[in-house]
């Protein structure tokens, strides 16, 4: 990892531009169609998970694989909690984070005496055993034909509304995360990704460190799947299954799983790519693993990984020549 | 033999059967997916989709011969050898470069590859449901178990996992490329000091390896419907089986096919809407006590 050389100044820049993104996500949708508008929703949410998935694999190191089994999870929870509870909308979605933490911290317990790889193709199996129960659990689940039609409060019901409980909810989620990682917690997690063996030496607790981690990424991938719920009004067991997990995967590399930002960048591009590629044909994955193919080989730091390396050394250059 | 139809009846007994004559497959997967992470460590995602190609290309060479019983044993002779050949070059033109990169990056690209593969599935062979013949030879029923009538096919496809793996065990164990090879899984550097090429070596086990996936696709076409899909849920199950008999073991991968192969037949047995569900809860039960697999790996 790179240390920001510039400090303050570069800072108050990131500050004006979070500040115009701010300004322009709130004022999207008055500026831009109605279509835009559920499309900027669910790049808020897919990068919302993403954004939870790197909480895990760029800052704790840790390979989880199968990070849409939380994000499915929650949303099957809130989806069920709305129709075959009758409960109210807001219990609902407090019970998909709940969920997601829930089976985040079972998955976790199971997995994480393995490290790395090994504990990624375990997640990866331990994950698919959850998909294959929802998606065989005709009565309960609706099986492969997922949940239709969930019914939403007036309140959330128009995609303006939806749109700004998602905006909302999204940088509430990415501000806790954000400030979870600048923690002792966040430190001491990336002390763990750089060596393990060290951190277990000056008294961290590797293994519940890890374990805390991935409980509270699957609770802010619960939080997307509720999320799902209020902009889509559909669950479908496709949100559990292992191609999505990677495709959220790839969306961290892409935008630089060693930033803050860059999942959320990544989960951008690939779904507005993806919603305006398949437009024009039918053969959209294979524009997706040409796109994870140039990222693998060019950019295995990710955009904003690579622009903050030309920045520093932009930065460290000319100080050197003084 | 009288005793254990006492026990499970052999109407039953032939079902399990069947079930495990599916698993073959599986196993013959599922062993080129181990041998590729014993020796490369790569995690191949695409094994699947090389699977599914092997199963629509004996569709096109059945075709090709005729549609008749030649045009089966063809596929099953060419199928494995074109499957191989596509799999040399996509790993002389794109794994071998990331080999000295952290392994994430390959299981990445093979997830890549997997997706640009089940597109060009499509493309050449369209969206249609295809199916292949059983040849006239493996046509029929055979009487086992008391009488009951087995399909010739299944019990081909029986005789065949076995073969396989002992065919497998020969290549690693007995032959120059088999010792070269698991030398370089253990200390890569240490075998090429000893003038040794060693990327080759890795061409090798991996082109062996995928050649047993274009096999299986070959043996699996007779049997279903050859349709776009199937490689996603295979390379779960093959994974599930090398996992739980321990990366890069053969004979790990046999043992996890047959407990796999095993639960799930049973439990279709058992509780038919929820069969598929058994062999996962299996897996889960020997992960608890034994995280790195049955057998040892050679991780």
């Amino acid at each position: 990892m790179t240390k920001n050389i510039s400090g303050e100044k570069d800072n108050r820049t990131a500050l004006i531009v979070c500040a115009v993104i701010g300004l322009f996500l709130f004022l999207l949708p008055a500026l831009l169609p109605r279509f835009y508008v559920y499309l900027a929703s669910i790049i808020l949410l897919t990068g919302l998970l993403a954004t939870s998935l790197n909480f895990v694999l760029g800052y704790g190191g840790v390979f989880q694989f199968h990070h849409c089994v939380f994000y499915g999870a929650g949303a099957y929870a809130t989806a069920l909690m709305l129709t075959k509870g009758g409960f109210s909308l807001w219990l609902g979605f407090l019970m998909g984070p709940i969920v997601g933490a829930i089976l985040g911290f079972i998955l976790a317990v199971i997995c994480v005496r393995l490290s790395k790889l090994y504990f990624g193709m375990l997640q990866i199996s331990l994950g698919s055993l959850v998909w294959v129960t929802v998606y065989r659990w005709y009565s309960f689940t609706g099986g492969d034909d997922g949940i239709h039609g969930i019914p939403m409060p007036d309140l959330l019901s128009s995609p303006n509304s939806s749109y700004y409980f998602t905006l909302l909810v999204t940088i509430l989620c990415l501000v806790i995360m954000f400030i979870m990682v600048k923690s002792p917690f966040g430190s001491a997690l990336q002390g763990i990704r750089d060596n393990p063996g060290r951190s277990e030496m000056i008294g961290i607790n590797v293994k519940r460190h890890q374990v805390v981690a991935l409980t509270i990424a699957g609770f802010f991938a619960g939080v997307a799947g509720a999320l799902f719920v209020v902009v889509d009004n559909t669950v479908f067991p496709d949100m559990l299954f292992w191609s999505l997990s990677l495709e959220v995967f790839i969306m961290c590399l892409l935008g630089g799983w060693f930033t803050f930002l860059g999942p959320m960048l990544g989960a951008a591009v690939i779904v507005s790519l993806r919603t305006f590629v398949s437009t024009f044909t039918v053969y959209w994955a294979m524009v997706l693993g040409i796109i994870f193919m140039f990222v693998i080989f060019f950019l295995p730091t990710g955009v904003l990984g690579y622009i903050e390396e030309k920045l520093n050394k932009m930065i460290i250059e000319p100080t050197i020549k003084e | 033999m009288e005793f254990i139809y006492a026990v499970i009846p052999p109407q039953i007994l032939c079902q399990i059967f069947v079930g495990l004559s599916r698993t073959t497959i599986l196993f013959i997967v599922a062993s080129g997916l181990s041998l590729i992470l014993g020796v490369l460590r790569i995690p191949n995602i695409a094994h699947g989709s090389l699977y599914m190609i092997g199963a629509f290309m004996s569709f096109t060479i059945a075709k090709a011969f005729g549609g008749g019983s030649l045009g089966f044993w063809m596929s099953l002779i060419l199928t494995p050898m074109a499957v191989a050949l596509l799999s040399l070059i996509i790993e002389r033109c794109l794994f071998q470069f990331l080999y000295e990169r952290e392994h994430l990056m390959l299981l990445l690209l093979t997830f890549a590859s997997s997706l640009i593969f089940g597109d060009l599935v499509k493309l050449v062979w369209g969206a249609e449901y295809k199916s292949v013949p059983v040849p006239n030879l493996l046509q029929g029923f055979v009487p086992l178990f008391g009488g009951i009538p087995f399909p010739l096919y299944n019990l081909f496809l029986l005789i065949a996992g076995p073969v396989v793996a002992v065919a497998l065990w020969l290549i690693v164990n007995k032959t120059k490329i088999g010792k070269i090879s698991r030398a370089a899984a253990v200390d890569r550097e240490m075998v090429g000091a000893v003038g040794i090429n060693v990327s080759w070596v890795f061409a090798s086990v991996f082109v062996i390896g995928c050649l047993l996936a274009g096999l299986g696709g070959a043996l699996v076409a007779p049997t279903v419907s050859v349709t776009l899909g199937m490689d996603h849920t295979l390379i779960m199950e093959a994974f599930l089986i090398v996992i739980i008999g321990g990366l890069g073991n053969i004979w790990g991968a046999l043992l996890g096919a047959l407990i796999f192969g095993l639960s799930q037949s049973l439990g279709i047995l058992i509780w038919p809407k929820f069969g598929i569900v058994f062999p996962y809860a299996a897996v889960i039960v020997v992960l608890l006590f034994r995280p790195t697999g049955l057998l040892k790996s050679t991780w």
